[in-house]
């Protein structure tokens, strides 16, 4: 069982509202199944306990997700987006390599890129411990969310969740995320809106969303570089230790862990997040255009004398939808914004202090070096 | 190609006697009248042929095959250096005369340069021309510079400024400039390296040659890679002189000075890749390679058969090493690489991010990542010229390593060789004693003592030369040891001050973005 030990975040500070704390103290690491410990703690009468924990996996937190998703009253509503699935698949495939060219290299050799795997294996879960618990976190902080019965369940039910799962996927099926995932560009431009704001921000999301994707994935191309930079470095000061010279390997490992940490987990995130925004204005869409069906329907029902009622009814239904969710999703938008403001400040401040700290204790390694090798 | 093994033919016993040689009279004394480094085994001064003054820039020659020189002879040593993979890369001595690569006029050869009178040089060692420096301490320095293409297409090359400044009185002058092409230092080596590696010298090894590089060079490619071909070699022939002076010995060797102030060369035809001379050589490295498989030498002395094993650890070593700071240098590049497409990434963001403070943020993100590709090239430059080229010069020098301790080898094979031949020719010798003819005895007998006695001084020059062999090279290795050491540290140090003032650049560059960050509202 490996523990966090330190409390980061990719987001604001979102534990902070005394009446509903969630966190993930811990997680062991099983093959390839994770199993997080999910612990609460809360002051609200609708749980049964004030302290408790319940073990989960990752894919209940999908079907938590999941669930939310598909509940029709939270359609005006950002849903924080679903972790992603740990993958330990790179490290392991490293970990395979070392051991195959053992025979190749010194044992102190071994010894430190085994080291360095082992972080890279740790800094993979401390990441993902850490998306999860965000996820937890936004919903415990959301007015509404916080109160969703699934919400509830999740983190009290003390027997497995399986059960649940399986029952949920029967009713809803990967139909509606398909749905939402195709044209779903198409929809969001081809409405013609009505509200500046949300045409402003249709603008902004669609542009801002592939910008952010294209910067993760340089982020995360320059972060495997540095790595294998850092690995050579490895290599190199193995060597050269047999010709009496010291090494400034962890150094460089160490940079490279800290700031994929920082700049690429923020931007990956965020990545994800965009994509709820978006999720939330294609709901917008599909709602203007069911109002501008029923609006249509309605004239011709109209013009018939038939069902007329009926028609009024679902017209006012729609609208009242459609209201419903620009009100909220107007709400959402803007503090989505706010968060998303905060989070890169904290992010980027952080990422500049730690650059400046590793790089001061780089130099101050290598002048070491450079004194000894002076003075012999 | 004159047989090394067997004994000179009667006839000229007279010159190649080894009798001639008393005890207590320096083996490196010639009488030859060149400034040549003396032979071993001295032939008379009379009877030697004019020729072998005008094609002796070479030293000590092997001493079986004096007088075949033929100064068109084309079994030319220089050094074939074109991969540093290739098997077997030794310089190829081919086990004949060691003649010069081009002919060289006596009256060049003979310009009384060297302080020391033409007389002196031919009464002291080698041992001895190392330790004096007439006063001198070791104090030049040289500088290879202004590359420059000379002529068109395929008959191209590249010329070199050649600047050596120094305070020695072994030079003419304090300052001297000349110009050199590429085969120029390899005909150098190629000198050096048949004076003196059999004798045990380790004789630096040249640059190598780069077919692809140089074509570029003279198709006219004026492309990033092949400038970089230009500077690599460039900085290669430099280290390359100052590696060579180093060397206490061949500091004096009259090719080097001749090299380094001359201003006029004659070409060194014979470097060429693919000339007859070419082919030679890569038919004497075969039979070379085959000789050493078959000599087993009973190594009595464990200093050489620790010393061997060590180079060969060391050699391994540092091929690996070199192996990793190659990658290293190509990571880094693509590090630059990919820091600049996100640099590009970022400010596109920054451009589309709507929140004034955090647009303007990303933006200066992107200008410190931009800055920072730059520090990674700079320090990739830095990997590569100070590192890795470092590296690559040891492990061709370990290879010259080797090919002393070869030479050892083969010195000691040719002693055991020549006593045994010495024994058989014992044997006939007393068998004649009871043979029962009486007429051709007396002769025959007389016949078989000349040999033998002939050989018995062979024997002992062979040990000789075993011994002074083996006392040169214990030399040589610690003056390598000490050098390798030297050098590494000097580089690593400078490569480390290198990463140093990386990071004090990255620390500048991250506090001037702290503020911006913070200013985020």
């Amino acid at each position: 069982s490996l523990s966090r030990q330190t409390a980061r975040s990719v987001s604001v500070d979102l534990n902070n509202d005394a009446s509903l704390l969630i966190d993930i103290p811990d997680a062991l690491c099983e093959r390839d199944k994770v199993k997080f410990t999910v612990h609460t703690k809360t002051t609200l009468s609708c749980f049964q306990k004030l302290d408790f924990s319940v073990p989960r996996q990752h894919e209940d937190f999908i079907w938590l997700h999941d669930t939310l998703v598909e509940t029709e009253d939270y359609a005006g509503l950002i849903i924080p987006p679903a972790p992603p699935k740990p993958d330990f698949e790179s490290p392991r495939e490293k970990m395979h390599k070392l051991g195959e060219g053992e025979a190749t290299m010194t044992k102190e050799e071994y010894s430190k890129m085994k080291q360095e795997l082992e972080a890279e294996y740790l800094a993979v879960f401390k990441k993902t411990v850490q998306v999860h618990e965000v996820f937890l976190q936004r919903l415990s902080s959301h007015p509404i969310l916080s109160k969703d019965r699934n919400f509830q369940i999740f983190l009290e039910y003390d027997q497995d969740l399986s059960v649940r799962r399986k029952n949920a996927k029967e009713t809803f099926g990967s139909f509606f995320k398909n749905m939402v995932k195709s044209a779903d560009e198409v929809i969001i431009s081809g409405i013609k809106e009505v509200d500046d704001f949300f045409e402003q921000e249709k603008t902004f999301l669609l542009d801002y969303s592939s910008k952010i994707k294209d910067s993760t994935a340089k982020a995360e191309k320059m972060t495997r570089s540095h790595k294998n930079v850092a690995d050579d470095y490895i290599h190199i000061s193995a060597t050269l230790s047999s010709l009496s010279v010291d090494d400034n390997t962890k150094v460089e490992g160490r940079v490279a862990s800290d700031e994929e940490l920082k700049l690429t987990e923020l931007l990956r995130y965020y990545m994800r997040d965009i994509q709820a925004a978006k999720d939330l204005l294609y709901r917008r869409a599909r709602a203007l255009a069911d109002y501008e069906n029923s609006n249509k329907a309605l004239d011709k029902a109209r013009l018939k004398s038939k069902d007329m009622a009926q028609a009024e009814e679902h017209q006012q239904q729609c609208l009242q939808k459609f209201d419903k969710l620009s009100e909220s999703g107007k709400r959402e938008l803007t503090s989505f914004k706010g968060r998303r403001v905060v989070a890169f400040r904290k992010n980027l401040i952080e990422m500049a202090e730690l650059e400046i700290k590793h790089a001061k204790n780089n130099m101050a390694l290598l002048q070491g070096c450079i004194e000894l090798l002076k003075s012999n | 190609m004159a047989a090394e093994m067997e004994p000179p033919p009667l006839g000229n016993a007279g010159e190649t006697d080894f009798r001639e040689l008393e005890d207590g009279e320096d083996l490196f004394v010639s009488t030859v009248t060149t400034l040549e480094y003396p032979e071993p085994s001295s032939p008379e001064p009379a009877s030697l042929p004019a020729e072998d003054i005008s094609i002796n820039s070479n030293g000590p020659k092997q001493k079986d095959v004096s007088f075949d020189d033929d100064p068109e002879d084309l079994f030319a040593e220089a050094t074939e250096e074109v991969s540093l993979d290739s098997p077997e890369r030794e310089p190829i001595l081919s086990d004949g005369p060691s003649p010069a690569i081009t002919p060289v006029t006596p009256t060049t050869m003979l310009t009384p340069r060297m302080d020391l009178g033409a007389a002196d040089m031919f009464e002291r060692s080698l041992d001895e021309i190392e330790e004096d420096n007439n006063g001198d301490t070791f104090d030049i320095h040289i500088a290879v510079s202004d590359p420059e293409k000379v002529g068109d297409g395929m008959n191209a090359y590249m010329g070199y400024k050649v600047t050596t400044k120094t305070s020695m009185t072994i030079f003419n002058k304090n300052e001297t400039t000349v110009r050199r092409r590429f085969s120029d230092f390899l005909g150098l080596h190629s000198k050096l390296a048949s004076k003196y590696l059999h004798i045990g010298y380790i004789v630096p090894p040249a640059p190598e040659k780069s077919i692809v590089g140089m074509t570029k060079v003279k198709v006219g490619k004026e492309d990033l890679s092949s400038a970089e071909f230009v500077e690599k070699r460039r900085s290669a022939l430099e280290r390359y002189l100052m590696r060579t002076v180093k060397h206490p010995v061949l500091l004096k060797d009259p090719d080097v000075i001749m090299f380094l102030e001359s201003s006029e060369l004659p070409r060194a035809v014979s470097t060429q890749a693919l000339s007859g001379a070419g082919i030679l050589r890569m038919v004497n490295k075969a039979a070379d390679a085959v000789n050493k498989m078959t000599i087993k030498m009973n190594e009595s002395d464990a200093w050489f058969e620790e010393k061997h094993q060590q180079f060969e650890n060391l050699d391994l070593q540092l091929r690996k090493l070199h192996a990793s700071v190659e990658s290293l240098v190509c990571h880094r590049k693509e590090l630059s690489v990919n820091t600049a497409s996100f640099a590009k990434s970022a400010a596109m963001l920054g451009n589309s991010e709507d929140h004034t403070a955090l647009s303007r943020a990303l933006s200066q993100l992107a200008e410190v990542e931009e800055k920072i590709d730059r520090l990674h090239q700079d320090q990739a430059y830095a990997d590569f010229y100070l590192f890795s080229e470092l590296l690559g010069d040891y492990v061709r020098l370990i290879t010259a390593v080797k090919s002393v301790f070869d030479q050892r080898m083969k010195t000691w094979s040719k002693w055991q060789d020549t006593q045994l031949l010495l024994q058989k020719k014992r044997e006939s010798e007393a068998k004649l004693q009871f043979a029962n003819k009486p007429d051709k005895l007396q002769q025959a007998k007389d016949e078989i003592k000349e040999v033998r006695s002939t050989l018995e001084g062979k024997v002992e020059q062979g040990e000789k030369d075993f011994e002074l062999i083996s006392k040169t090279i214990r030399k040589e290795v610690s003056r390598f040891e000490k050098e390798r050491v030297k050098d590494f540290k000097a580089v690593i140090i400078k490569y480390l001050e290198s990463l140093v003032q990386t990071q004090q650049q990255l620390i500048k560059y991250w506090e001037a973005f702290l503020p911006e960050a913070k200013a985020i509202a």
